[in-house]
């Protein structure tokens, strides 16, 4: 038994190889040098090359958008073991994700887990083929860290709900196609009044606006609904019970935004330091920037090994919640260290906002939208709040 | 390797807990320090040697237990929450590893079986100067006929006080290598200075005046000295931090069960933001220890070529959040913190000298920068 599974794994292993081999074009294969290279899909998805366009339809008719849900479903059905060697395998080449898409990181999951299989087998097979560009909505001008205090109501009017309000740090809000919401269905009680749903953004009422970033940048909109109609049955999960899904969900929002500083894998920091201070015997001149980085890079190291930690804590079964709860206060502190490094290393050149030369700031403006990792997505003293209660069990007043 | 305890290192570390729950509590330590600086309690060495501790990583062709050094690692993390005082560092961590290392058949076959019986206490002598510095070396050994002499001055020798032999680093006169010797403690010409530190434990300033060293006592051969101390540094660098784990988890415990007993203004102290939040990073501090405690003995028991750097990160990480972790410790406990009356104090007085003991932090970033090149 054991020696079949082996060898079917082997013979997967071998074929993926060569498939992707085969199909994964030249380009697809070179490191992302620009956010602007992802494929998010959508209504409005836009291919920036045509070797993407031929990467998304090759890995979309072999049913590896989403490799690992039921093919029922849209996924390819690969178990976790064969899933891990496609991984692998396009790691060991290179090959960039067909496909990014927030239906796939975050409301997949929530759906799997609450949603009807009537809503399954519809929006799950839309997210597999990239159809819908989603987005998230649940911070309010009034509602950022104490979330539960959401006031974007959702009034029942028989075969629909009527909704009102506005959401802010709706990330990529103005490219969205359809956004999965936190409403209040319940005004009389805090977090058993909220219910999860699911509205297109082109019904009529709905309106995004951009917010400029201290990087002059824009990822995030405000999203406003002006008596949106929405149907019944966008409602996922049990009336009033949406806080579960929510928090549910913002477990795998806070993996993903853990893992942000070590996505980054172009050269390592003392890479660049090396190439940018004079040289001395082999030993960096300035002392105090060396032991910086040195201390950094060695946490980095150190996270890394507690990524894996956790992940091999948890299949041989010991619960591995306890550290991964540290992941999004951690990963993101470490990013924002790296950032901040990087103007000492830089010097002058690094506070340059508009040239060629700097690629339009580069430097400064990585390091000013690196002042939202540890706010958005549950705040820096929110996390914190977490480990306190949930992990060390220390009283609230 | 997954990084995880297997089955039987789980044993170990549930058993080693039992035993020093019973047999080592921390009043012991405080005993110890009040009998005149106690460095060594013999029944309890005794039942440490029964148990196995000191043929834990001896290998089985010497009648060793070759349990390896994640084994190793458990008993010392449970040492460090008791602050357990035995020669286990000297002996077993420090001694055996260079001895396993050495090509002297004849002498290893002899301390090995020494030291496994508990008959024989050993360590090494190799600093020389205010910091540590594998590097200072000004230890002469020098031929005269039939036999070798040996002169120099150590300082801060671990368990010297109490050791029968001390293995001793010099250097021939004109040579870059160094050789390893083993020195009989209570020969002519070998004085000690004890000197005790903070955590009422006792480090010696050595000196070596004409001290008649037979060939047979070689531990190194022309060219592999430096080489074996070393890697024996590097192995005693992952033990001191795994033993550091032990020192913060427990003082971390403490100040987490007091801060939830402790009333001020009418409710408990834990209640208060200020203090959860710095207790919050000091768990996640110390869980990112534990990974790199636990890769760094894997890195010793598969020979891993990193081995220079996964000790060096271990020293470095725990050099820092020991000292995080025992400031904290000290000020929750506010006033009572720095009183002798109560134990905390204890745990912030091992771990800076533990920090100290090849290397601190400072020591391995730089260490860490130079072998990663810049």
């Amino acid at each position: 038994m054991e020696t079949k599974t082996k060898v079917d794994l082997t013979s997967f292993r071998m074929e993926t190889r060569k498939w992707l081999e085969d199909n994964c074009p030249n380009s697809m294969r070179e490191p992302l040098t620009d956010v602007k290279q992802l494929y998010w899909g959508g209504r409005n998805g836009n291919f920036s090359s045509e070797d993407q366009k031929i990467w998304f339809e090759r890995m979309l008719e072999k049913k590896w958008i989403v490799p690992y849900w039921e093919t029922k479903y849209g996924g390819g059905g690969l178990t976790p073991k064969h899933n891990n060697i496609l991984n692998q395998e396009m790691a060991r080449l290179g090959c960039r994700k067909p496909h990014i898409n927030f239906g796939i990181s975050m409301l997949g999951p929530a759906l799997l887990k609450f949603a009807s299989e009537e809503q399954k087998v519809h929006y799950l097979n839309k997210i597999c083929k990239g159809e819908i560009r989603w987005v998230q909505g649940y911070s309010e001008p009034n509602a950022g860290s104490d979330l539960a205090n959401l006031q974007t109501k959702a009034e029942d009017k028989g075969d629909h709900f009527l909704v009102t309000g506005s959401k802010v740090w709706t990330s990529f809000g103005d490219k969205g196609d359809w956004i999965f919401c936190l409403v209040r269905t319940d005004t009389s009680s805090k977090h058993t009044g909220v219910s999860f749903l699911l509205i297109d953004m082109a019904s009529k009422g709905v309106i995004t606006r951009p917010i400029k970033l201290i990087s002059g940048k824009s990822p995030f909109t405000e999203t406003f609904f002006d008596a949106v109609k929405v149907p019944k049955k966008n409602l996922v999960g049990t009336l009033n019970d949406g806080w579960t899904i929510a928090k549910y969900l913002l477990t795998h929002e806070r993996q993903m935004i853990g893992g942000i500083g070590e996505t980054d894998k172009k050269k390592p920091l003392s890479e660049i330091t090396k190439e940018v201070l004079e040289q001395n015997n082999g030993s960096l001149l300035c002392e105090s920037i060396r032991n910086k980085i040195s201390e950094l890079e060695m946490n980095e190291k150190i996270f890394e090994l507690t990524i894996q930690r956790a992940m091999d804590e948890h299949k041989a079964g010991n619960n591995s919640g306890a550290i991964s709860s540290f992941f999004k206060y951690y990963g993101t502190e470490l990013g924002i260290q790296k950032e901040e490094l990087r103007l000492e290393v830089n010097g002058f050149d690094s506070t340059e906002w508009t040239s060629e030369e700097s690629n339009n700031g580069r430097e400064a403006r990585h390091f000013c939208r690196s002042k939202g990792y540890s706010i958005e997505g549950g705040t820096h003293e929110i996390q914190l709040n977490i480990i306190a209660k949930r992990v060390l069990g220390l009283p609230s007043k | 390797m997954a990084l995880v305890i297997n089955e039987e290192q789980q044993m170990l570390k549930s058993s080693t807990k039992e035993f020093l729950e019973s047999k080592s509590p921390l009043t012991l330590m405080r005993e110890l320090r009040d009998d005149d600086y106690n460095q060594f309690k013999e029944e309890l060495w005794i039942e440490m040697v029964e148990m196995g501790w000191t043929a834990l990583t001896i290998p089985e062709k010497y009648n060793g237990l070759n349990f390896g050094f994640v084994g190793l690692g458990q008993v010392l993390e449970e040492m460090g929450r008791k602050l357990t005082v035995s020669p286990i560092i000297s002996t077993v961590l420090m001694s055996t590893s260079l001895i396993s290392l050495s090509k002297n058949e004849i002498l290893k076959n002899k301390l090995f079986q020494e030291i496994m019986n508990g008959s024989k206490l050993c360590t090494i002598a190799h600093e020389e100067g205010r910091h540590h510095n594998p590097e200072l070396n000004n230890s002469l050994i020098s031929k005269n006929d039939d036999h070798f002499i040996l002169n120099g001055k150590k300082k801060f020798v671990i368990d010297g006080s109490i050791s029968d032999y001390l293995i001793v680093s010099a250097k021939h006169k004109d040579e870059k290598n160094i050789a390893l010797v083993l020195v009989d403690s209570k020969s002519d010409g070998v004085n000690l200075d004890n000197k005790v530190h903070m955590d009422s434990r006792i480090y010696s300033d050595i000196s070596f005046e004409n001290v008649k060293i037979d060939k047979m006592n070689f531990l190194s051969t022309d060219d592999d000295g430096s080489i074996i101390l070393d890697k024996t540094l590097d192995i005693t660098r992952v033990g001191l931090a795994a033993e550091m784990l032990g020192n913060i988890q427990e003082a971390f415990e403490i100040t987490m069960n007091y801060i939830k007993e402790r009333e001020q203004f009418g409710v408990k102290i834990a209640s208060f933001q200020a203090l959860q939040h710095r207790s919050a990073l000091m768990f996640g501090e110390i869980e990112l220890c534990k990974s790199i405690v636990l890769r760094a003995l894997q890195a010793i028991d598969s020979n891993d070529n990193d081995l220079p750097k996964f000790a060096s990160l271990a020293k470095a990480k725990l050099g820092l959040v020991s000292k995080l972790v025992t400031n904290e410790a000290v000020q929750m406990h506010g006033g009572i913190g720095v009183t002798d009356d109560v134990d905390i104090g204890f745990f912030l007085k091992r771990t800076r000298v533990a920090h100290r003991i090849l290397g601190d932090s400072n020591y391995h970033l730089d260490r860490l920068a130079k072998l990663n090149n810049y």
